[in-house]
């Protein structure tokens, strides 16, 4: 196993989207029969990172060192083609095909120039035992098959191609503990062969058990690379958080008295297999986080607050009155006064090709017009304060929103919502991809909203922010609440812990194969 | 056993417009006066299925052109005109006896496939959408069958053994028709089918994104399916010569077969969105759109109303096909 | 969505240009291109007369693709157009032979009863989710039925009203021909539907992005409904101002508007895939297809070069400035 110099290497990579510096001055080492798992925040530069050695994007600058030869991939084929195979987030299965047809789609085995369906089924077959998944069926669609089996399918097509470097983008995540623990018997295996395994995870008992190295990731740099189980949890995530931070948060006042009712309240909210039993409530004046793992049912719970989900069961209450919000257009109407910031802005948020002026008044529409056409000047003057409150950026407001930076995008999609004054402002992940400066901006107007009676619900998936500027945060596990941290009580060790679903007090070990 | 449950969801479009057909089918004959009123002899079903199999098989033609294009989720507008074109072609080429006929049958197809690459060309390089771009293509298809034959001819040289070959039954009362369906399918859609040009076509209207991922080549998957169509109907209009001997460059004709190689898509299972069903689904489409119609005349009733019984057959059956909306947990789902 | 050309023009144009579409100057540069063709093949191209009467012939498709341009907004297609056309012709003058009543509700009637097919293939579309392209053929279809069920499959002789007839035909003020101001009439009023009504904004912001609209509280079902009724009904206007010129309907009236609407539509600058596009654009697409079948015609090209020359214009128009993006990006 011991290979002169290492099979891979990283040297100075940077990568910018727009104004975000994704990785800067990157550099890793992968050494053939090693796992290797990385770890860091969001936004730390992982999938970045990923996405290069893959060859899905092409860095800006610095070099990619493969057995001692400088490499370029310009694809991901040519990435397949050195020997790289990566399984990323977004799966790569096409859904109307069968597992034996996804599994060799890109080289089927051939007979009198079609496509020889016995052979290929055995090399399903194979590749999905290999991959402990021979529940799967080679003939089933993958469109009919859960996100667990589709991830096993997409290893076990990865392994036909027998790659020298395989990596895993976060694939574990909808695997029950049984799969993981066949997926990691595989990959033992894999590594004792030869193969080097890079392992993007959150979860800190499965790096526990399979690296070899680790690398933590933050600001979208290599801040550290240690032999695996030489540092303790606390010490990991002290890396992955860093201290001398610059994110700045307004002071939070005192907490809002108890006697004063909740503006919105949810009982017993339940939605099939992702939400279970949720209860909460926020006063007005509060902001309440939602914390925990991505995936975890954070957005749906925004979703179904919002009347997006349907068979959702469950109170919803808006100043002590239960109210059924079976549409979006009914959670904007002035009795409840509710606005969701959602997670995606360039598909949810905003119509990118239009302008800003006509994206900016967009769900205020009504207040401006009577009997459905619209004043114009009225419209005209609103879209004005929002962008001076806002301080939004642009070149004026009638070039199209798709030019504004992703800044300046998230400010239109919030000043939008502020133009019909909600009460209830629910927010799915904000500062996602967002640069420092205007996430200051954020937090402030956040802050003065609460301030002015607004009770916010705020989904990140970024702990500082979670502990700058909640009064609360409600961690959830698998669609259940797991723990409600209260003012001092939010800690970076706190969330982490919940979030990860491991005792905070460090002399307690997760239960053997506890359900990842 | 589970087997068997897979290849069955896999055909299910497919199984259901057979059954479609079958029961159709069998309620046309059961009540076709020419049968009744000879006593369900043999020589007067034989004669029935004849006729109902040649006028059948020119919308099937069609319907599996259509079909391959939908496949890679385009829609193609201009199936019609090529069937017009190849048809006005026919009856001037398709002439003589042995080699000249052979070139002539020769030459057709070749105009049907060169049709199809033409639209498969504008939408992968030009990449225009195909619905706009077979509009455009069929009026200039159209365009060049009325400059062959600007009036419709009864052609005496036209090789009318041929086409009477065609036309006529097989020992055992088959119809030479549906032999030759079956022929040109094993020969043209099966090995196309199972080949991984054409799984790519199927990948690339399933997803275009992972299939790309994925490594697949869309625009050669594109480029065949849209070629393989346009020689689809090319058939099917050398097939409507052999069925009148003549050629005629009619616009309402040819947007007819367009118009209801789309129903017999739908009604054979194949999905507008592209990724699913398949072409033998089609054909089973297309011949219980037409015994729906056939239908009619069995009861007497007028073909006045032939047309509107078509068109509430058609819009039934699409609006079935969004039952699966019930199943719609995030309404999000419902907007692309 | 404009490609390489247009962009290389856009960018050296001065500020205030740039806000205009370069697909409608590219198309209404086509339109003065045409006429000087025109003239160049028979010099009475450029007068009054002959202009005014091609704007008469062309008030027709333009009250037709106004509807259809609509419903191209949204991102969908109306392939109901040829009979409910037909629909509005033939039920209006058919209310004509039920006596002074039906003569005075035989415009309304032939609007209501597009009104009514639009609103099914709305409810397709907007509630049941099925492709409009499926869901306008198929009631397209039913159309026909029913209307050749009315005639019992032969030309309809009902005459059309006096009314539809003033509408169609004849000049009342300075010599403009009525069909033109009807269509200017009803373009102002789809000027300041896009722009200066909620509805008009809510065409745009779900042909760009239903997910988004929807999330903004808008409620987008509701606004397709109305986009398809209001089509059914510009259609059948259509037919009521064919039938008023003939002065009766006629059997299968609505199949030559079809694709010239979409064309029409498309050339002017709207995107087929929704959410952009202008009126003013949609005109020039209108008057741009009139003249070239008109000079086609002038110049005694055979239909079949007509056809011809037709497609390959389209073609070439839509490469210019309406192709698509890369799946990559």
């Amino acid at each position: 196993m011991s290979v002169v110099g290492p099979m891979f290497r990283m040297e100075g990579v940077s990568k910018s989207y727009g104004g975000v510096r994704a990785l800067e001055k990157a550099g890793l080492t992968v050494e053939a029969g090693r796992v290797h798992a990385i770890l860091g925040e969001n936004g730390a530069g992982k999938s970045t990172l990923i996405k290069v050695i893959a060859g899905v994007v092409e860095p800006d600058e610095g070099s990619l060192i493969l057995d001692g030869r400088e490499v370029t991939f310009p694809s991901p084929a040519a990435a397949n083609k050195a020997g790289i195979a990566c399984i990323f987030q977004e799966l790569s299965l096409i859904p109307h095909l069968s597992v034996a047809d996804n599994i060799s789609i890109s080289d089927p085995p051939m007979r009198f120039g079609m496509i020889d369906q016995k052979r290929q089924r055995m090399i399903a077959e194979e590749a999905l035992a290999r991959a402990g998944a021979d529940d799967v069926h080679p003939l089933a669609a993958v469109k009919d098959l859960p996100l667990s089996r589709r991830q096993m399918i997409e290893i076990a097509k990865a392994l036909t191609r027998q790659p020298r470097i395989l990596i895993l983008d976060e694939a574990t995540s909808a695997l029950t503990a049984a799969d993981v623990t066949k997926i990691f018997a595989v990959l033992k295996r894999l590594r004792s062969e030869g193969l080097a395994l890079l392992y993007i995870s959150h979860r800190m008992h499965e790096i526990a058990e399979l690296a070899d190295e680790c690398t933590v990731f933050r600001n979208g740099r290599n801040v550290a690379t240690y032999r695996a189980g030489t540092k303790t949890d606390a010490e990991v995530v002290e890396m992955m958080i860093g201290r001398g931070y610059s994110h700045i948060f307004p002071p939070k006042p005192a907490p809002v008295s108890t006697d004063k009712p909740p503006v919105i309240e949810v009982r017993s909210l339940t939605w099939y297999d992702r939400l279970k039993n949720i209860s909460l409530a926020a006063r007005p004046g509060e902001v309440v986080g939602l914390g925990g793992l991505d995936g975890q049912g954070q957005r749906e719970l925004l979703l179904a607050m919002f009347g997006v989900l349907k068979g959702v069961s469950g109170e919803v209450l808006v100043d002590g009155k239960p109210v059924n919000i079976s549409s979006p257009r009914k959670a904007k109407s002035r009795e409840i006064g509710m606005a969701l910031i959602p997670e995606d802005r360039k598909t949810e948020g905003l119509m990118l090709p239009m302008s800003v002026a006509d994206n900016l008044s967009y769900a205020a529409l009504d207040l401006f017009s009577r009997a459905g056409i619209i004043d114009r000047a009225a419209e005209r003057a609103a879209i004005d304060a929002m962008m001076q409150l806002l301080s939004i950026r642009a070149a004026g407001t009638g070039i199209s929103v798709g030019a504004l930076s992703g800044g300046n995008q998230q400010k239109v999609v919030i000043a939008k919502w502020l133009m019909v004054k909600p009460r209830i402002i629910l927010l799915n992940d904000p500062t996602r991809g967002i640069d420092v400066g205007t996430k200051q901006e954020m937090y402030q107007l956040l802050r003065r909203l609460a301030d002015s009676g607004a009770a916010i619900i705020f989904y990140s998936t970024d702990y500082d922010e979670l502990i700058g500027c909640c009064d609360r945060v409600v961690v959830l596990y698998d669609g259940a609440i797991k723990r409600v941290l209260e003012g001092p009580e939010i800690t970076e060790r706190a969330l982490i812990a919940s979030a990860l679903n491991i005792a905070t007090d460090e002399a307690a070990s997760p239960a053997p194969g506890a359900n990842a | 056993m589970s087997d068997w449950r897979y290849r069955i969801g896999e055909h299910k479009g497919t199984l259901i417009a057979i059954a479609i057909f079958a029961v159709m089918f069998t309620i046309y004959l059961v009540n076709h006066p020419a049968i009744t009123s000879n006593g369900f002899s043999a020589t007067a079903v034989a004669n029935v299925v004849n006729t109902a199999a040649n006028k059948g098989v020119l919308l099937a033609l069609v319907a599996v052109a259509q079909t391959l294009v939908v496949i890679t989720s385009g829609i193609d507008l201009s199936v019609g005109m090529i069937f017009v074109l190849c048809n006005c072609l026919a009856s001037a080429i398709v002439v003589g006896s042995g080699w000249q006929t052979a070139l002539g049958v020769a030459g057709v197809l070749a105009t049907g496939l060169l049709c199809g690459a033409i639209n498969g060309l504008i939408v992968i390089f030009g990449r225009l959408q195909p619905i706009v771009t077979t509009i455009a293509t069929g009026a200039i298809y159209f365009g060049i069958a009325l400059a062959l034959r600007p009036n419709p001819d009864v052609s005496d040289k036209f090789n009318g053994d041929l086409g009477d070959a065609m036309m006529g039954r097989l020992p055992g009362g088959i119809p030479a028709s549906i032999v030759a369906l079956i022929v040109i399918m094993l020969v043209i859609w099966i090995p196309f089918r199972r080949s991984p040009i054409g799984r790519a076509a199927y990948a690339v209207g399933s997803s275009e994104m992972a299939a790309y991922m994925s490594g697949v080549r869309i625009g050669r998957a594109k480029f065949v399916a849209y070629t393989l169509s346009g020689l689809f109907s090319g058939l099917g209009g050398l097939y409507l010569t052999f069925t009148t001997a003549s050629g005629a460059a009619s616009l309402a004709n040819g947007s007819t077969y367009t118009l209801n190689s789309i129903a017999a898509v739908v009604l054979g299972g194949v999905s507008l969105f592209g990724g699913s069903g398949s072409a033998i689904g089609a054909i089973f489409g297309a011949f219980a759109f037409r015994a729906i119609g056939d239908l009619l005349f069995d009861f007497d009733i007028e073909p006045l109303w032939q047309s509107l019984f078509q068109g509430i057959v058609l819009l039934v059956s699409v609006c079935i096909g969004a039952a699966q909306l019930v199943r719609v947990r995030n309404r999000l789902d419902l907007f692309g | 969505m404009s490609t390489g050309v247009a962009n290389w023009a856009t960018a050296r144009l001065p500020r205030l240009l740039r806000r205009v579409d370069p697909a409608v100057v590219t198309a209404y540069a086509c339109i003065v291109l045409l006429l000087l063709l025109g003239d160049l093949y028979n010099s009475s191209f450029l007068s009054p007369e002959y202009l005014l009467q091609q704007l008469k012939v062309a008030s027709f498709l333009g009250v037709i693709a106004t509807g259809m341009m609509i419903v191209i907004l949204l991102g969908q297609i109306d392939l109901s157009v040829p009979w409910v056309v037909a629909v509005g012709g033939m039920m209006s003058a058919a209310a004509t032979a039920y006596g002074p009543v039906g003569e005075a509700l035989a415009i309304p009637f032939g609007l209501l009863c597009g009104i009514a097919l639009g609103f099914l293939n709305g409810i397709g579309v907007a509630y049941l989710r099925i492709p409009s392209m499926i869901i306008t053929l198929a009631i397209n279809a039913v159309a026909q039925g029913l209307m050749v069920v009315h005639t019992g499959g032969f030309s309809p002789q009902d005459s059309a009203s006096i009314a539809m007839r003033f509408i169609a035909t004849g000049d009342s003020v300075l010599g403009i021909p009525n069909a033109l101001i009807v269509w200017a009439l009803l373009g102002a009023a789809a000027i300041f539907l896009f722009t200066r009504t909620t509805f008009g904004r809510a065409l745009y912001a779900i042909g760009n992005r239903e997910r988004a609209a929807y999330l903004s509280g808008v409620d987008t079902q509701r606004v397709v409904l109305f986009a398809f009724a209001i089509s059914g009904g510009l259609s059948a206007f259509g037919g009521i101002l064919l039938a008023g010129y003939a002065s009766k309907a006629a059997q299968a009236m609505g199949d030559a508007y079809l694709l010239p609407s979409i064309a029409a539509v498309v050339l002017g600058g709207t995107s087929i895939l929704g959410g952009r596009g202008s009126y003013a654009g949609t005109v020039a697409g209108v008057i741009l297809i009139t003249l070239l079948q008109s000079i086609l015609s002038v110049m005694q090209m055979p239909e079949a070069g007509r056809q011809i020359i037709y497609g390959a214009v389209i073609i070439l128009m839509m490469l210019l400035y309406g192709r698509g993006r890369r799946v990559q990006n």
